[in-house]
């Protein structure tokens, strides 16, 4: 099915891949210095008022996020689809057009982020300037073209997997990326009722996240897989059906655990809670049941064949990328499974809920479940775009992985510890009011977590230019076998 | 090979795919007819006869609003009236009320208010939770808030600081003044008062019981 040399390079779907690459790892960028500005508030709460307030800096910080990775995610699939359907990615000029359309939009909508930041409390702020919604604050405007854009791509992908060959990689991408596409629709509208406003808003927000995205990745993480390692498709598509009936099955009603304090019915406590315990199943069980299959049978006969330092011939063709996905199936299991589980219950939630605890978890669970994989895309396209047999670390790529990892668990970390001070002092002691909230994050235990979660964004942040200069550089290193 | 197994079958797997998401879709959406029903806005003639809606109407904003512990659901929820009180020196017919509700709400996204605090536990965690903003201690006739801006009442006091937050420090970390008119800032202690009023069944937990019992304060 599957020739991954067939069409490769000069391949149009290829090259417009490695353009959204590009415009996502700088948007990562954007995404941590944005982060570092408001984690700089924390500590220093006169850091930038009034000029670049901590609501614009968290704005853009989480915008950025959710950009560069639906950027990342459809670069990863203009890659895949000619490997994947044996064919060029029909419509792919309109496409490359799309992609002009959508960075152009991202930009303007940036610029208006920083530069108006506030309007008039009428409708033509939530058509201009911004609808106010965390994760989704684009304003109306942009809002119709994300969806112009969705729908070309969505359209580029059906009409590709329904001319070549459609595996089943292809059909669960098919089927999920409409389902992304169609649930933006959720965003849009306006509404007095806050209660509603929420409902709908996350149908949007854990639908994308904790649905479509996880689906996704297991897609991406399938054909990684055969990549990488060669595993047998048989093995990895079957995983990856089990993973769509799992997530999709834990993940829909899952929905449930935003539904506890929202103004909705006692029932979705029992709902959520039921669910979303069961949503970590499914985040690690691809990865180990293809890596226990591949090694038991494919990969001991391979090793055989030939010796390096450890007396085994390695059969990981990128090295780099094998490492960020490994990261993605441990990352994920960990900062949306365990992190997520941590809090989920509804005895629990009535006093985590809204404290840095959620924040621990979103740090964690964005980056293990996808930061990680799309930055191994990133290498597998920079492997294919060089004509590189088997792409092996550099120093810079090594640090790289490193100091980001270290970071966005040290951040992690630290989060948490400031999350049980909310959480004990501001909500079980002191009973959430105003100043409960201020006893909270006066504590020293509060203020450390502060100081570290600055120090290891700080962190981070070195380790994405170390993933920049790898990246950039990489392709043309000596040290690759061609 | 042995005869095959339907568990290593990927069609098998496929099919159970599509039967578990189209199941539970099915699912999400009868709930959420529901839940629609249940969280819809309710009307001023369920206020003036004592009917309890999730989400009250508008007009609860002419109404008493308290927390107390409901023994029978084991958690607190808001009791509305049946005592009236003004609003910024008035009350609010219903259409009145409509159109502030609607304009504090507009609001509250125009200015990004969820991107530093949370409202209904939703939002960013830089400043304090306005579920019950309004039952607020801080704001109360004994709370310090009224005389730092000089204000007889909590709404005047609250509209106050909405339009001034610059101008009434209470920690190093300062609210910024984001351009709010004192229309707005009428319409925005309206939305407040309103969300004050929805039942999130005992979120947050024991709020506002628990002054004065720690630190001697």
């Amino acid at each position: 099915m599957a020739n991954n040399a067939l069409v490769g390079v000069g391949s149009e779907s290829k090259q417009l891949a490695t353009w959204y690459f590009t415009f996502a790892a700088i948007i990562f960028g954007a995404q941590l210095l944005f982060g570092l500005v408001a984690a700089i508030q924390f500590v220093e709460p006169s850091f930038l008022y009034q000029v670049l307030d901590f609501s614009i800096a968290r704005i853009l910080h989480i915008n950025a996020l959710v950009v560069w990775m639906v950027f990342a995610m459809f670069g990863s699939v203009y890659w895949l689809l000619p490997d994947e359907t044996g064919i060029e990615t029909v419509g792919v000029k309109i496409g490359k057009l799309l992609f002009w359309v959508f960075a152009a939009a991202i930009v303007v909508v940036v610029l208006v982020y920083l530069l108006i930041q506030v309007g008039p409390a009428d409708e033509s702020t939530i058509w201009f300037i911004t609808e106010g919604r965390e994760y989704i604050e684009a304003p109306r405007w942009a809002d119709l073209g994300i969806v112009v854009v969705a729908l070309g791509f969505v359209a580029n992908l059906f009409l590709t997997g329904m001319k070549g060959n459609r595996s089943g990689i292809v059909t669960v991408l098919m089927a999920d990326m409409i389902a992304f596409s169609g649930l933006y629709l959720c965003g849009m509208f306006f509404t007095d009722n806050i209660s509603m406003d929420q409902y709908w808003w996350w149908w949007v927000i854990h639908l994308w996240v904790e649905a479509t995205w996880e689906v996704f990745v297991g897609s991406i993480a399938a054909y990684a897989l055969i990549t990488i390692i060669g595993a047998h498709r048989k093995v990895v598509e079957m995983w990856l059906w089990i993973e769509v009936a799992m997530l999709f099955g834990s993940g829909i009603l899952g929905l449930g655990h935003h539904y506890f304090w929202i103004g909705t019915p006692e029932y979705w406590w029992e709902i959520g809670a039921l669910f979303s315990a069961l949503e970590p199943l499914p985040l690690v069980a691809m990865f180990i049941h293809v890596l226990y299959d591949w090694g038991k049978t494919q990969g001991a006969e391979m090793c055989e064949e030939g010796t390096d330092e450890f007396g085994a011939k390695s059969v990981i063709t990128n090295k780099p990328a094998f490492t960020w996905i490994t990261l993605n199936a441990f990352g994920n299991f960990l900062g949306a499974g365990i992190w997520g589980f941590f809090h989920t219950l509804p005895q629990v939630n009535l006093y985590t809920h809204g404290t840095q605890f959620t924040a621990a978890h979103g740090h964690l669970a964005f980056f293990g479940a996808y930061a990680t994989i799309l930055i191994g895309m990133m290498y597998i396209a920079i492997q294919g775009t060089n004509g590189i047999k088997v792409l092996k670390h550099t120093k810079a790529s090594i640090w790289g992985v490193s100091m980001i990892t270290g970071g966005v668990v040290g951040m992690t970390v630290a989060l948490t510890i400031a999350g049980y001070v909310d959480v004990l002092v501001s909500r079980a002691q002191m009973g959430a009011t105003w100043q409960a909230y201020f006893d909270g994050q006066a504590g020293i235990w509060f203020q450390q977590a502060m100081d570290w979660r600055l120090i290891m964004g700080v962190v981070t942040f070195l380790g994405f230019l170390f993933l920049a200069k790898d990246l950039l550089t990489t392709g043309k290193s000596p040290v690759h076998e061609r | 090979m042995a005869k095959k197994s339907v568990w290593s079958d990927n069609r098998f797997w496929r099919r159970s795919a599509t039967w578990v998401t189209g199941v539970a879709s099915v699912l999400l959406i009868w709930l959420t007819f529901d839940t629609m029903g249940q969280i819809s806005m309710g009307t001023d003639a369920d206020l003036k006869n004592g009917v309890t809606k999730r989400v009250p109407a508008p007009t609860v904003i002419n109404y008493k609003i308290d927390y107390v512990f409901d023994s029978k659901r084991g958690h607190e929820v808001p009791k509305i009236g049946p005592e009236k009180e003004q609003f910024f020196g008035k009350f609010w017919n219903e259409e009145e009320a409509a159109a502030l509700l609607h304009k504090g709400k507009l609001a509250s996204q125009a200015k990004n208010c969820m991107d530093c605090h949370t409202l209904l536990g939703n939002g960013a965690y830089y400043a304090p939770d306005l579920t019950k903003a309004w039952l607020d201690p801080a704001w109360q006739e004994n709370g310090p808030m009224q005389a730092m801006t000089g204000k007889s009442t909590k709404e005047e006091a609250m509209a106050e600081f909405l339009m001034h937050p610059d101008r009434y420090p209470t920690h190093e970390r300062m609210m910024p003044n984001l351009g709010i008119t004192k229309e707005e800032a009428v319409a925005l202690v309206a939305f407040l008062k309103h969300m004050s009023s929805i039942d999130t069944n005992g979120f947050p937990r024991n709020f506002g019981r628990m002054q004065g019992a720690i630190h001697g304060k």
